[in-house]
């Protein structure tokens, strides 16, 4: 009964001197707008469509991230590639590409489904709109912008240069 | 009685008021920011410097917001119910003295309302009233979470008052009178926390009962009773509630200091006018706020006590140390 109280007592003075400490102690408040906290390597945030070195657009137009999608917010278009105006090295490129971010759940899994690596999830999540039409990206935002000096798509092509999806296949390693 | 009397009483219940309502504000941004570093964060810092804003941004806030009275409710008394709740918690600091008599405009200025022979039955009883406000405040409301925090508020009201009215009589009677006044000054030599170390802890933990602050907010226990009594109250309704609830946080502060910590007694409280009691006004007020924030260190250390618990340590432990207390004074003050 008197061990009880004092043990009481003490787990007591331990709780008020706890928190009389913390108060003295820095705060690990980060402040949002002026400090942001670097994301990790693996941070799943705004996607975005990916190009070759030379140009051309990584998107051959296949929709299996629209059939991966779990919350449905990919809409895929594709249309054929001509030599005249070619915009992925395979037969097909996607004409629309849609992602509504609202319904996006950011679970990488059109990552995963990507047979050419083209769809990536970047490191962007200060994402917020005022309508919901904003809330819906297309191909023009999601499309990575081209290295200097490399022409835009539709690029005009030689007959048979390329006539594979994935030109260059890397062996897993 | 001269027309410069009344003017003197009229501005000091003015003066009053406003160091009550401005308090009342200051008070929250206290607690915000204390307890914001005591849970290792910054807490309000964008209004204002350090938030200092943050008080008139929530008024303006309050002020605008849609008055909702559910269609159930009780009109006439969901409407009464926050006033009659806020009065009784402002008025009650009318028998507190701030300091000594000082002298101003030519005239002797006491620092305090008025100087009633039976204030402590004045602060009992006042307090005691606002205890209806929030009854008929959840009665009001028809709702059964109102109802539960209303139910709880007024039986945890009850069984704490006893044990707090015991507890105050201890310097009443090692001060020989029930004046706030009298009993500050019989604190010149020791302060009556020393010899009524006992009366302090009961007082302590029934004030804080008494303002169902925690670890005993059972009436209005967010996470059980969304809100209690003030679920249905939104606009500025619920802003008298919370006013109510802080101002008698600062009023339970600074009865609390001049019961047991000294009032306005402290070194060089003698010199002459007016020197001396402008120190008064310092200590007291400083009493004050290290009192407050030691209410604002409790909310931020210790959990909600369970409800039978709270009954069982009100009238099992208290009451019975209270009374004791009592009886124990007494007998030193006969013999003595």
């Amino acid at each position: 009964m008197i061990k009880q109280f004092f043990e009481s007592v003490i787990a007591l003075v331990q709780g008020f001197s706890f928190t009389l400490q913390s108060a003295f102690t820095k705060p690990v408040t980060i402040q949002y707008p002026e400090q942001k906290r670097e994301v990790r390597e693996r941070f799943k945030g705004r996607h975005s469509l990916m190009r070759y070195e030379n140009g051309l657009e990584k998107c051959i137009g296949c929709a299996l991230c629209a059939a991966a999608c779990p919350p449905g917010a990919i809409f895929v278009e594709a249309a054929e590639n001509t030599d005249e105006e070619r915009y992925s090295p395979g037969e097909r490129y996607a004409s629309t590409y849609e992602i509504n971010m609202l319904r996006c759940i950011y679970c990488g899994f059109c990552e995963d489904a990507c047979p050419t690596e083209a769809i990536v999830l970047g490191h962007e999540y200060a994402l917020s709109y005022t309508d919901r039409r904003s809330s819906i990206f297309t191909k023009n935002m999601l499309l990575q912008p081209v290295q200097p000096g490399v022409m835009d798509t539709p690029q005009r092509t030689d007959p048979g240069q390329f006539n594979r999806a994935v030109p260059i296949m890397k062996n897993p390693q | 009685m001269d027309i410069a009397m009344v003017l003197e009483w009229v501005v000091k219940a003015a003066v009053i008021l406003a160091v009550m309502t401005g308090g009342f504000a200051y008070v929250t941004w206290l607690e915000r920011k204390q307890l914001a570093r005591m849970q290792v964060r910054i807490g309000p810092n964008r209004a204002g410097f350090a938030g200092l804003l943050i008080p008139v941004a929530d008024g303006i806030k309050a002020i605008f917001k849609e008055e909702l009275i559910p269609a159930t409710a009780d009109k006439f008394f969901f409407v009464i119910a926050p006033i009659i709740t806020v009065i009784p918690s402002l008025i009650v600091t009318a028998v507190i003295p701030w300091g000594r008599t000082i002298d101003l405009f030519g005239r002797s200025v006491s620092l305090y309302l008025t100087d009633i022979n039976v204030a402590i039955l004045y602060i009992l009883s006042v307090t005691s009233i606002s205890v209806y406000g929030i009854t008929l405040a959840c009665w009001a409301s028809n709702n059964k979470y109102s109802m539960m925090g209303g139910l709880r508020a007024t039986a945890q009201m009850i069984s704490y008052e006893l044990a707090l009215g015991l507890a105050v009589l201890g310097p009443v009677m090692m001060a020989r009178s029930m004046s706030i006044v009298s009993i500050v000054e019989a604190q010149k030599g020791l302060w009556f926390i020393v010899p009524q170390i006992v009366a302090f802890m009961i007082f302590v933990l029934t004030s804080l009962a008494e303002i169902n602050r925690n670890p005993f907010d059972m009436s209005e226990a967010e996470q059980e009773l969304t809100g209690g009594y003030n679920t249905e109250y939104s606009g500025m309704k619920f802003a008298l509630f919370f006013m109510a609830e802080y101002i008698k946080m600062i009023a339970i502060s600074m009865i609390g200091t001049s019961l047991f910590l000294g009032g306005y007694i402290g070194p060089g409280i003698d010199l002459p006018s007016p020197w001396g009691p402008l120190l008064g006004i310092i200590y007291f007020w400083g009493k004050t706020i290290i009192w407050l924030m030691c209410i604002i260190w409790v909310r931020a250390t210790l959990p909600r006590i369970r409800y039978d618990r709270l009954m069982a340590l009100g009238w099992k432990i208290l009451f019975p140390i209270a009374l004791l207390n009592v009886l124990v004074t007494a007998a030193v003050q006969i013999w003595k």
